[in-house]
């Protein structure tokens, strides 16, 4: 006969042996969920476009948001968390990436909605992108300073991004470009 | 009583080869473990391939004892991704997310740097002591955090960035490190079991 320690070992691990493969398996139906996302975002006004003191351009705008995400939950989704950027090219970097907006959506019957926002986070250009220290044979370079100064007449994208958050397993990330958008020439 | 004397007894009892037998399968035990570690290392690219959620600056993402799965590449890292990084001077890492970034090319090189911050609206303070951390759940950004000077951080800083999420794992370590005591008696027991064990 088996002992009780032995009957109890043996139940414990074919119990978590199971939840592991129900989370793997929730995981991987999530995969086959395909998102058909439907945005728009504007930018109605610029609210403020000036350089700070210390020279970096600031700008702060109102947006017009509309979303509708409910085609990513599916039932191991805990929430969704998604994010407008802005992305634009500066002489000295490639890519610059700006959130300027961001939400968690908790549940799928929040999924839809149409906001206007301002941006909750100042989309500021810096000049610091550029101060990397690096090395070379012991000694420290600084590189040139970038002027955060490259918004005027500039271009923008927005991109809406979302994250799914699981109640378990892979994180799923997606976005699509909504809309570009020029920054006056002159400071206000 | 009688199961505290029975194993006694059967303490009394072992042979020689079952002592071995024991030993073996112990080591082999504590070397699986230490092999699905290291090869996890291996396949992330990440030195600490599983990390524990301590604090509730991503809440209601993750939670304090969640486990979060790090994968590190060499693609540049982009805004909304969660890292966990490390700051200079800091030693216990920290899981964010990144709100700004951009791509240097510099002498030909290419640097990656960005910002880490704040995602929800309910925000709550205070979650490290003595600095002010920002999560999803906090205001502001998180250069408050950052070693004096350092205003991005950097490829070298980041341990990985999360990929995949357990919730509640990471519970068991999280008691185990604040309360020793716990640790002790389980691998006591652990350690009986194994010894008295009859195949």
């Amino acid at each position: 006969m088996h002992s009780f320690v032995y009957r109890l070992n043996t139940l414990v691990t074919f119990s978590v042996l199971l939840l592991g493969v129900l989370c793997a398996g929730a995981s991987i139906l999530d995969s086959f969920n395909s998102h058909s996302v439907r945005a728009h975002v504007e930018v109605l006004k610029v609210n403020r476009f000036r350089r700070q003191l210390n020279g970096n351009d600031e700008v702060a705008l109102t947006l017009n948001i509309s979303v509708d995400l409910q085609s990513a939950f599916t039932w191991n989704t805990k929430q969704v968390f998604v994010f407008v950027a802005v992305e634009y090219e500066t002489p000295k970097n490639a890519l610059n990436q700006i959130s300027l907006w961001d939400h968690i959506i908790p549940d799928k019957e929040h999924a839809k909605f149409e906001t206007q926002v301002t941006n909750k986070y100042l989309l500021i250009d810096q000049a610091s992108f550029l101060r990397i220290p690096f090395c070379i044979k012991n000694l420290i370079i600084w590189n040139m300073k970038e002027h955060g100064s490259n918004l005027r007449g500039k271009k923008i994208e927005l991109v809406l991004h979302w994250h799914v958050m699981p109640k378990t397993g892979r994180m799923i990330q997606d976005k699509i470009g909504v809309s570009s958008f020029q920054i006056p020439e002159a400071y206000t | 009583m009688g199961w505290v004397s029975e194993s006694m007894e059967s303490i009394r009892s072992l042979q020689i080869r079952q002592v071995l037998t024991q030993v073996v399968s112990l080591g082999m035990i504590v070397t699986s473990a230490l092999i699905i570690w290291k090869g996890l290392m291996c396949v992330t690219g990440s030195e600490s391939p599983v990390v524990v959620v301590l604090s509730g600056s991503m809440e209601p993402g993750f939670k304090r004892g969640d486990i979060l799965f790090l994968h590190m590449s060499k693609d540049p890292i982009r805004a909304g991704e969660i890292v966990v990084f490390n700051v200079d001077g800091r030693e216990i890492p920290i899981v964010h997310r990144v709100i700004k970034s951009g791509k240097a090319v510099a002498h030909g090189e290419f640097h990656f740097f960005f910002s880490v911050t704040v995602v929800a609206d309910q925000g709550k303070r205070a979650i490290f002591p003595q600095v002010t951390a920002e999560g999803d759940n906090n205001f502001g950004d998180d250069r408050l955090l950052y070693a004096h000077g350092q205003l991005w951080l950097q490829q070298h800083h980041i341990m990985g960035r999360a990929v995949g999420f357990l919730p509640y794992v990471g519970w068991v370590t999280i008691i185990m490190t604040e309360k020793p005591i716990i640790k002790y008696i389980l691998i006591g027991a652990l350690g009986l079991l194994v010894i008295t064990s009859k195949e």
